[in-house]
């Protein structure tokens, strides 16, 4: 400890949490919100992993380009909405396997990103400004802690809507029954394989949003070591949220803070344990995976045709 | 007549290389590189002297270990992406053993196999770990391996920084360095080192393991048919438990290799994406052991000549991360093909409705 008050220290370390927390989970709450709503489709998309990272680059570069970093947002979900086209076009032939496509896209979304996204590690693009929260407070920490970015609330808006649409809707409906029962789904004259298509679709386009908030708010620049494996963890935060768009909420907060901890203890001089507060979230959904794969309970709540679970 | 199914396994996947090849063709010609310049370079690098050849195979040497690690559980219908933690953690626990042998000064025929004995030992318990979860407590495998990786890599991380660090290694946080006298060299005045043999050999030994033997048969036969083989009386945990094991010990002596004839040293350069890529590889081989070694060699090739690809054509080192995509994209949409193909399939043309 560098500093000589305990807890002056301890609340440094608490506010850089929240906002660690929050700036953190924002990429896991969009990838996570995307894959849950692939997932209830049915479908597993392993790829949006190549979403996020060619989601930032493009964002970047479009920012960079047009003077404008909601455009760059736009042409991120966009991009992934091309790549989660391509993966469900891929994964309606027969005898494909969808858990090795998604390796596939995460390969060539990567490439790609990297291949083009050269010119722009050096060059300064226009950022996504944040709502100033802690405009209140005459605490510089508060005020930095709680320096929001709006797609933070957007992320959370849009988890409330789907949460809603999967349950009172009949669009809902149609995306569970295809997930639950492909069978049943084709019984109603449910487009299995359309649903399916779209879910993923979707699933791309938040997933490349939430690419171009790493490049466009938080680290803030574009570069080959940007995203740590955001896209493949949210695979297992859904799991971790059991395929529930208002747990996936909570889920990428207590994923952030995992993730800010670290960070934020560095912030006071402890340096101890970094990598196990990184390690924390794959540790705990390990757990949860392992009591809970054999419950009824859990069993109810996942999609029943997802190739994961079988 | 010649075997239809093997023909397939051949025609296939050559012809899915051979698409991805035109893909990318067309993909430079947009962006006004020349294809053919391509092609000669990725020959100039990977195959035409002793010296790109030795630098293809020097690379080719994990790219096999590691897609065996990934193609033995698949034939006993695993999908396993912990390769690459078995590799990183495989190669630590090396580093990591070897620090007390050196430093007593033993020779290397005694270091090097309990140095390659302990990576084997603690990829085979990590990778096995996610086997044991997916039998007993019915943990999807896929899932449970990818988070094993990263729990891998972080724990390595944190020895590696903390209690294993040599505090000689100021910039990049590394274990005691072996030195020069316990480095695996070259084989037989060549710049490749053992690793190339020791992932031959074991090519060799599981083929024969899985194609000639009665663990073969049982574990093919659960990979086609989980139930029937419950049915048969087959010992199917350990079935899947030994597959995985295997399939981590293999990673651990890509790891060993990595350590002793490469970095000399454990640090992050471990987590190099070798087990990302042996999952390419060991699609590209129809999981077949044998048929792993031509086309890690091929990578190899092709990550061998990226370099030059670099230099001569100006274009970035991620090119051959957009080709790999693109054989992997069209390699399983390739998969649809099989039984389908008109000309081998004649009788079949007419029977569907």
């Amino acid at each position: 400890m560098t500093d000589a008050d305990p807890i002056a220290s301890l609340m440094i370390v608490f506010y850089a949490l929240i906002g660690g927390a929050i700036r953190v989970s924002t990429p896991f709450l969009f990838v996570a919100l995307g894959e849950c709503l692939t997932e209830k489709s049915g479908r597993i998309n392993l790829g949006l992993e190549g979403n996020l990272i060619l989601g930032a680059m493009i964002g970047y570069a479009v920012s960079y380009n047009s003077g404008s970093a909601w455009a760059g947002v736009l042409a991120a979900g966009g991009v992934g909405v091309v790549l989660g086209v391509a993966h469900g076009w891929i994964c309606k032939l027969p005898k494909v396997n969808d858990i090795a496509v998604g390796l596939a896209f995460m390969g060539l979304g990567t490439g790609l990103a990297f291949f083009f996204g050269k010119p722009y590690i050096q060059p300064s693009a226009p950022r996504l400004t944040s709502v100033p929260l802690g405009a209140w407070s005459d605490s510089p920490q508060v005020q930095q802690a709680l320096q929001v970015n709006p797609l933070f609330f957007i992320g959370i808006i849009l988890a409330v809507f789907l949460w809603w649409m999967l349950r009172s809707t009949r669009w809902g409906l149609v995306i569970r029954v295809t997930g639950d029962s492909a069978a049943s789904a084709k019984a109603m004259g449910v487009n299995v394989d359309g649903v399916r298509l779209l879910a993923t679709a979707a699933g791309g386009c938040l997933a490349g949003i939430g690419g171009a908030f790493l490049s466009l708010s938080y680290p803030g620049s574009w570069n080959e070591g940007l995203s740590s494996g955001q896209g493949l963890m949210a695979v297992a935060l859904v799991i971790f949220a059991r395929w529930n768009p208002l747990r996936c909420v909570l889920a990428a907060l207590l994923f952030g803070a995992a993730g800010a901890l670290g960070p934020s203890l560095q912030s006071i001089g402890v340096s101890f344990g970094y990598h196990f507060f990184n390690a924390a979230p794959y540790i705990v959904t390990l757990g949860i995976m392992i009591a809970s794969a054999r419950s009824r309970s859990a069993a109810v709540e996942a999609p029943r045709e997802l190739s994961i679970i079988k | 007549m010649l075997n239809t199914r093997v023909l397939e396994s051949v025609l296939i996947p050559l012809g899915a290389l051979l698409a991805s090849a035109l893909i990318f063709a067309v993909f430079l010609l947009a962006l006004g590189k020349s294809p053919v310049t391509f092609l000669s370079l990725v020959w100039t690098g990977g195959f035409s002297s002793w010296f790109s050849i030795q630098s293809a195979l020097q690379r080719a040497a994990p790219l096999i270990l590691t897609g065996l690690a990934f193609a033995i559980p698949a034939r006993i219908g695993l999908t396993l992406l912990g390769a690459e933690g078995a590799v990183v953690i495989g190669g630590f626990a090396a580093a990591a053993v070897a620090i007390p042998l050196v430093g007593a000064g033993l020779p290397t025929a005694i270091v090097w196999p309990v140095m390659a004995l302990a990576a084997m030992a603690v990829g085979a318990v990590w990778v096995g770990l996610a086997g044991w979860l997916k039998h007993h407590r019915g943990v999807n495998e896929t899932i449970s391996s990818l988070l094993l990786t990263y729990i891998a890599i972080a724990i390595v991380s944190f020895l590696i920084e903390g209690p294993f660090r040599d505090p000689g290694s100021a910039n990049k946080p590394s274990t005691m360095p072996l030195g020069s006298d316990y480095r695996i060299g070259g084989m037989f005045d060549s710049s490749v080192h053992w690793g190339l043999a020791a992932g031959l050999l074991l090519a060799a030994a599981l083929w024969v393991l899985m194609a000639r033997t009665p663990f073969g048969f049982a574990a093919r036969m659960t990979g086609g048919n989980l139930r029937a083989a419950q049915g048969q009386g087959l010992p199917v945990g350990r079935l899947l438990v030994a597959c995985c094991a295997i399939a981590g010990a293999c990673a651990g002596v890509a790891g060993f290799f990595e350590i002793a004839a490469i970095h000399g040293q454990a640090n992050a350069s471990l987590a190099a994406g070798y087990g990302f890529t042996g999952i390419l590889v060991a699609f590209l081989a129809r999981h077949n052991p044998l048929a792993v070694v031509p086309v890690a060699i091929l990578f190899g090739a092709l990550d061998a000549s990226g370099g030059l690809v670099q230099r001569r054509m100006e274009m970035p080192d991620a090119t051959m991360l957009v080709l790999q995509g693109i054989i992997f994209i069209v390699l399983l949409v390739s998969d649809t093909m099989y039984g389908r193909l008109p000309f081998l399939n004649p009788n079949r043309s007419g029977a569907r409705t």
